[in-house]
């Protein structure tokens, strides 16, 4: 399975973020995404994870296209954003186990909080852990998902060394695997011939030319 | 199925957990049953007949409460997009809320309300349409609160808005509820009116999660 852009275009409230977007990631493959602050990043990611209409081209992930089948789609997909998604009121363990049962995965919670160095706190309420075990704690979710594509926004945002160490063993593992990854970063990984989309702003034509009320940016 | 029940029990355990709120639509409920007779006085006959009406409005207002909470925490902490990413359908996820919010308001307003009945001087033979009336309508109030929680869950503090655009529609549960109350009072079957409100209630099970999940959908872009 490989994850191809073609021409893959962006529009939020009418403004073009992107447009004929082009690239390939092969099957245990992880690709960087990398551009300056507001460029798109995390707008693509969220896209690729359908949560974002396509607003031109195409995204395929193997035989599954995101413009005709958003749901199939969605269900190659994992997504760890900005947010962690952690409920404060709940325990590490149950926040990760929580996941697992809707997820319907089979993976072992426990195993996954071990590989992310949380077992220690696992009975915690994640209202006193801090940025960085929170971040951990979101990205353990990973491991209880089970899907092909990982996308991942800024996953090493307050970690440290040793932590963003286990990210790429874990992003390595995944695609050691057979598995997929985009990830939005600003730091070297540290991963082998690691293919780059650079995204770069649209030019000041095509911003122009977005009249969002003609465009339909209100459907 | 077992996602959908994965979600129900996160849903409650972070209701009944500190600051999950899971019990302050059922306290406000009670609390404004019990000020109408300070407010009213206590002449029985006056209180027995607007009991029902009363139950039905200290009701809609306690449901309303809590709706805020349906969807607003897991949208401002990124839950809600990785439960669009589970393989629930988004409309088994609102039905799943939707579901732990009765439990935690409808439900429990459903138990009390007969002793609030007997408080407000109902004869005890019209408790039956009361309960039941209850327990077939309030789903209706989540279900409907779900859309308006949907529809307002990227305005911050949009819980004045969610009231504004849900109390209308919840006209209909309050009719057809209080007047179950009304007719077994005055010694007409209430079955006809009980089954129009469950009716209700079937109708919103249908279409809400619809409703809130393309609202859902639009507030996530």
């Amino acid at each position: 399975m490989d994850l191809s852009l073609e021409n893959l275009s962006c529009r939020r409230a009418g403004r073009l973020i992107f447009s004929d977007l082009g690239f390939r990631i092969d099957a245990g493959q992880a690709a960087a995404l990398r551009g300056p602050n507001g460029v798109g990043k995390s707008t693509l990611l969220r896209q690729l994870a359908g949560l974002i209409p396509v607003a031109g081209g195409d995204a395929m992930l193997g035989e599954v296209s995101l413009a005709q089948d958003r749901q199939a789609f969605q269900e190659r997909i994992a997504y760890a954003g900005h947010l962690d998604a952690v409920k404060p009121a709940l325990t590490v363990a149950e926040n990760l186990a929580l996941w697992a049962g809707i997820n319907g995965s089979e993976a072992d919670p426990e195993k996954a909080l071990a590989r992310f160095g949380l077992d220690a706190i696992a009975d915690r309420p994640a209202a006193q852990c801090s940025a960085g075990q929170k971040k951990r704690l979101g990205l353990a979710r990973l491991l209880v998902t089970d899907r092909p594509l990982w996308l991942l926004d800024e996953p090493t945002v307050s970690l440290d060394a040793e932590a963003v160490g286990l990210i790429t063993g874990l992003v390595a593992d995944h695609v050691g695997a057979g598995g997929l990854a985009l990830i939005a970063t600003h730091v070297d990984l540290g991963l082998r011939d690691m293919p780059v989309l650079e995204l770069s702003p649209p030019g000041a034509a095509a911003a122009e030319q977005a009249d969002p009320f003609l465009e339909g940016a209100w459907l | 199925m077992r996602g959908t029940g994965a979600l129900i029990v996160r849903d409650l355990r972070l209701a009944l957990r500190l600051g999950g709120g899971g019990g302050i639509g059922v306290a406000f409920f009670v609390l404004a049953v019990v000020l109408i007779p300070l407010g009213v006085g206590q002449e029985g006959a006056v209180l027995a007949r607007i009991a029902g009406g009363v139950l039905w409005i200290a009701a809609l207002l306690a449901a309303l409460l809590s709706l805020d909470r349906i969807f607003q925490a897991d949208f401002e902490d990124g839950s809600l997009d990785q439960l669009m990413l589970s393989p629930l359908a988004l409309e088994q996820v609102v039905l799943g809320k939707a579901a732990a919010h009765w439990v935690t308001t409808g439900l429990p307003m459903t138990l009390i309300a007969p002793v609030l009945g007997l408080m407000l001087n109902l004869p005890s033979a019209v408790l039956p349409a009361l309960v039941i009336g209850m327990a077939l309508g309030t789903p209706a109030l989540s279900l409907i609160g779900a859309v308006g929680a949907a529809i307002t869950v990227g305005v911050r503090r949009g819980g004045l808005l969610l009231s504004i655009l849900v109390l209308p529609l919840y006209i209909p549960s309050l009719i057809f509820g209080a007047r179950a109350v009304e007719r077994a009072l005055t010694g007409l079957s209430p079955w006809p009116v009980l089954m129009i409100g469950a009716g209700l209630t079937l109708f919103c099970a249908a279409l809400a999660p619809f409703a809130a999940a393309a609202a859902l959908r639009i507030n996530a872009r």
